[in-house]
């Protein structure tokens, strides 16, 4: 058995944030009735020319921009001829020689380790529609909805540094947190705005040489690339054991069973016959251009940490964990106009949010159950004393199962923290006098033994008491007795 | 006015509906009525639209007296079927594109139409702007007026055609290697190829996108530029229309031209040009010395690599431009096809025309693989070469004359199983659209079986006024553009 490195890159596409799309004024907007968004333009029909929507590019340039890309002086728009039913015009226009950006990187986290992964190019495309396969047995027809043809695509070519699973997930999240921090795409994946296609292969440990890459399209979630990694990992590693060797080819990945497999034919296309769009013009991007998309980035997430470190005094690694995502950064912030107190949010943002966002690498802050005010409302409770932080868990178990307001779940089940002592001394007189060999062992000097009689009492206030207040009576009740 | 309307000018018929004279509708009858009378023989038209025409000419003869005032305003004029009509069947003279209506008009159909134009219909051409005789439409030949057993010249050869038969005092037409210059050569009218970008190529169905060109058909060159004025204009449609201003192209006219330096081009008087082709140009030339013009021999060197630099750029561009003509969403689809590939590959096997899909394959193969930079590329690198001569020639020279064509028109069927000799009936005319500038084809002469022999001006880019100018000059002083065939 020798070892072998995986070596992962990855294509990305995302769809960038424009009201119009990239060639003609159609809109943009996301489930429209089929074929509702379209004009002669993006219906590619005889006659009719593309012009670049700006707003389009210069999202483009903000994201080389933050890639660290050189941008290039001149660029220049291709066709990529192939044919299929959703590219009306049977040929896509992308660019190949004269790339917006090349030549960056984007560094991000593994553990406590800073990688780099570096950026081979950054362009602007146009997306296909959609062909719609009716479910009926026997249609022998397919639809063809074009509404999202001509919509600005942004695809991302890395190089291929990334070496497991683990580094391809952590590299997925920083390319989609810096892609929602820069606001060029709300990086929705069900919808299919964000969408990573892989190439791995495997070389032999120590290796310099690359082995021969698959590429993978149809990855739909970051769960699935994770699960095809491990499924490639495993197929192109049986296949070197075996003696036999890896094909250069376009995969699909297959949900169902868990695998690639190879793509017919027919679904390949050969050779895309790239060449210079005569119906566009050379843009020239210059310094001043650059400068003015520069200077105009949004907040990105390390200035972002070094705010929330000054601003509300957050430790850095509080900072860092609450900064990483932009939503949740957001939810942060939202929460803390609800309730000021930074410390105690931040905490349970990081312990419960993120906890739920980490469950799976697919879910979206957007369908996360709890409200920012409400979840601000319920650390008041517990800054306020109305309710203990244990309370506080049931609570928040209720607001996830989806009762509502803290408030109201406080209120309909009882649960509001007993402060006043006069209700609380009859009990613990109580407990004291029934345990008296626990008094003893106090009055020993075991101090650890008073929690039992905590314990007890909380039990019996059903968790509504202060244990620290609870502590305090059961200390002062014991001294009495002396 | 003689023969009126038939061979009156735009700008006669201009001066009749401004005085009151006829109007309009009586204007636009009596040409369809020689259309009518006369088309079933030539073939020029495709498409008569005398519903639409007559509902234009009666709204402008409303606004005429509404008090409505534009140079265009009920003159009936012709287009090509390459350009989109709203609402019109435009077909490229292709079967592929049969029933297809546009929802939209060409930016410079627009521009006319807003002017107050009248159109008559859809001229015949080449299907696809491919071809030099019009013999390649799907639909019919066009027959040449002055000798109907030759062919009008290509692609326009119905715009041409139309002008010399006296259809329409002008037409509109596009020039792609020559398609606007040498019909207008071979049927006696002038012909006008704008600057690349000085007319919106929106709504012109492409065929080689860097190198078409909407431009005039007339019998004047005044009628020419008063279609210019109409059509020029930056347009935000078209990304490679020119941010470059227009003027009013009738200002020129009537300038002399003492001392205009006229270059020939040593590369465009060459063996196998017909005899009385050169001995007409030389005379042209002659006359415009007597004028005062100044004549410099000069080289374009990289001249003869044109046609070859051509057949690889335009096909290349063409096979892209052409691949959406695929049956799955408007126009021919093939019946009874079983699956998606078959569906493709039929309807554009009989969709296409023979002359078309070979350009689309030569096109398809430079663009491949592994030919790409030994074509392609090198097709680009000589095309700056030949952009590059042009340039250096404006340095010494103010225009340039050449012949039209080396040869007038041959007779329908001659050159059909010859696509090389087809192709080098444009030999004079193509580099003009490699370079992008401008170039204008106007009647020198008949031989004497009475064809008519073209001469071309060529101009720097975005001097049509300089061109127009020196056409002007020179057809004042003969009256070639007053003969007109005789149609049986």
């Amino acid at each position: 058995m020798t070892a072998f490195e995986t070596v992962i890159g990855f294509e990305i596409h995302t769809e960038l944030l424009t009201r119009s799309k990239v060639w003609c004024g159609c809109s943009t907007q996301f489930g429209q009735p089929p074929n509702t968004q379209v004009c002669p333009i993006c219906l590619g029909l005889p006659g009719s020319l593309p012009v670049l929507n700006r707003r389009a590019l210069e999202l483009a340039l903000r994201a080389c921009v933050a890639l660290n890309c050189r941008i290039a002086p001149v660029i220049q728009f291709e066709r990529k001829n192939y044919y299929y039913p959703d590219l009306p015009k049977n040929y896509q226009i992308s660019q190949l020689r004269k790339n917006l950006g090349e030549a960056g990187w984007l560094e991000f986290q593994v553990g406590d380790e800073t990688r780099r992964v570096r950026i081979n190019n950054v362009h602007l495309e146009e997306d296909a529609g959609k062909n719609i396969h009716p479910e009926t047995p026997g249609a022998d027809y397919s639809l063809v909805d074009l509404n999202r043809a001509g919509t600005p695509l942004l695809e991302i070519v890395t190089e291929p540094d990334l070496r497991s699973a683990a580094e391809a997930a952590a590299f997925m999240n920083a390319m989609k947190s810096l892609l929602e921090y820069l606001e060029v795409s709300d990086c929705n994946m069900h919808e299919g705005r964000l969408r990573f296609e892989l190439n791995i292969s495997q070389r032999r440990a120590g290796e310099e040489r690359l082995g021969t890459k698959v590429e993978v399209k149809n990855l739909n979630s970051m769960k699935t690339v994770l699960r095809c990694i491990d499924a490639e990992e495993d197929r192109q590693r049986d296949l070197l054991e075996s003696g036999e060797s890896v094909i250069q080819e376009t995969r699909l990945w297959d949900e169902p069973s868990g695998r690639t497999r190879a793509m017919r034919s027919k679904e390949v296309a050969h050779d895309y016959r790239y060449f210079p769009d005569p119906d566009l013009v050379e843009i020239h991007v210059d310094e001043a251009w650059v400068g003015r998309v520069r200077a105009e980035l949004p907040e990105l997430p390390d200035a972002r940490r070094r705010r929330f470190v000054e601003q509300y005094g957050l430790t850095d690694y509080s900072a860092g964990v609450l900064t990483a995502r932009k939503p949740v950064a957001e939810y942060f912030e939202s929460a803390l106009r609800s309730h000021a107190n930074p410390v105690g949010i931040g905490n349970w943002v990081i312990n419960e949010v993120l906890r739920w966002l980490g469950e799976d690498p697919d879910r979206e802050l957007a369908d996360y159950p709890v409200a920012a005010h409400d979840l601000a409302v319920l650390v008041r409770m517990i800054d306020e004393a109305t309710i203990s932080g244990k309370i506080a868990k049931e609570v928040y178990k209720a607001m996830m199962a989806g009762e509502g307001a803290p408030e109201a779940i406080v209120k309909a089940h009882g649960l509001v923290q007993i402060t006043d002592t006069s209700e609380i001394e009859p009990i613990v007189a109580r407990v004291v006098a029934e345990n008296p060999d626990t008094v003893a062992k106090i009055r020993a000097g075991k101090d650890k033994a008073i929690m039992a009689l905590v314990g007890q009492v909380m039990k019996e206030t059903r968790g509504k008491a202060n244990p620290q207040t609870v502590n305090e009576l059961i200390r002062s009740r014991i001294d009495e007795m002396v | 006015m003689t023969d009126a309307p038939a061979y009156a000018t735009l700008k006669e018929l201009q001066r009749s509906l401004e005085a009151g004279e006829c109007s309009s509708r009586e204007l636009t009858q009596a040409l369809l009525d020689r259309i009518e009378a006369l088309d079933g023989k030539l073939g020029a038209f495709l498409r008569v639209t005398p519903d639409e025409a007559l509902q234009q000419a009666d709204a402008a003869d409303a606004a005429r007296r509404q008090g409505r005032r534009s140079p265009l305003l009920g003159i009936p004029l012709g287009l090509k079927d390459i350009l989109c009509t709203r609402g019109v069947a435009t077909t490229c003279a292709s079967r592929i594109l049969r029933d297809f209506i546009p929802p939209y008009d060409a930016t410079a159909v627009a521009r006319l139409r807003q002017a107050g134009a009248v159109f008559l219909g859809k001229l015949n051409m080449d299907e696809f702007a491919m071809g030099s005789s019009c013999e390649f439409s799907a639909w019919q030949p066009t027959r040449n007026p002055w000798d109907p057993t030759r062919i009008p010249g290509g692609s326009s050869g119905g715009s041409a055609a139309a002008v010399a038969a006296g259809f329409c005092p002008a037409t509109l037409g596009t020039d792609t290697g020559g398609s606007i210059r040498q019909p207008a050569a071979l049927c006696g009218v002038v012909g006008l190829k704008p600057t690349y970008g000085r007319v919106s190529r929106y709504g012109l169905i492409a065929f080689a996108s860097s190198l078409d060109q909407i431009g005039p058909f007339a019998r004047t060159v005044e009628d020419c530029a008063l279609l210019l004025n109409a059509i020029a204009a930056q347009d935000p449609l078209d990304s490679t229309s020119a941010p470059v201003a227009t003027s009013d192209y009738t200002e020129c006219l009537g300038r002399e031209i003492r001392g205009l330096r006229v270059g020939l081009p040593r590369e465009y008087f060459i063996d196998g040009m017909e005899p009385a082709v050169e001995a007409a140009v030389r005379r042209a030339v002659a006359d415009l010395a007597a004028q005062g013009a100044e004549i410099v021999e000069i080289s374009l060197p990289h001249t003869e690599y044109a046609v070859a630099v051509y057949y690889i750029c335009a096909t290349a561009e063409a096979s892209s431009n052409l691949a959406r003509y695929d049956g799955a969403h408007y126009g021919y689809r093939a019946a009874g096809t079983r699956n998606i590939i078959e569906m493709y590959s039929r309807s554009r096997t009989e969709g296409f025309g023979e002359e078309v899909k070979r350009r689309i394959m030569l096109g398809t193969y430079v663009l491949s693989a592994g030919f790409y930079d030994a074509y392609y590329s090198k097709a680009l690198k000589v095309r700056t070469l030949i952009t590059r001569d042009f340039a250096e020639a404006f340095r010494q020279v103010d225009v340039i004359a050449t012949p039209t064509t080396p040869g007038v028109a041959f007779r329908i069927g001659e050159k059909l199983d010859d696509p090389l000799q087809m192709y080098l009936s444009d030999i004079f005319t193509i580099s003009a659209n490699l370079a992008g500038i401008p170039g204008l084809s106007l009647p020198c002469g008949f031989t004497a079986e009475g064809l008519p022999i073209g001469l071309q001006l060529l101009a720097p880019a975005f001097e049509e006024a300089r061109l127009l100018q020196v056409a002007h000059a020179y057809e004042q002083s003969h009256d070639w553009w007053r003969r007109r065939p005789e149609l049986a």
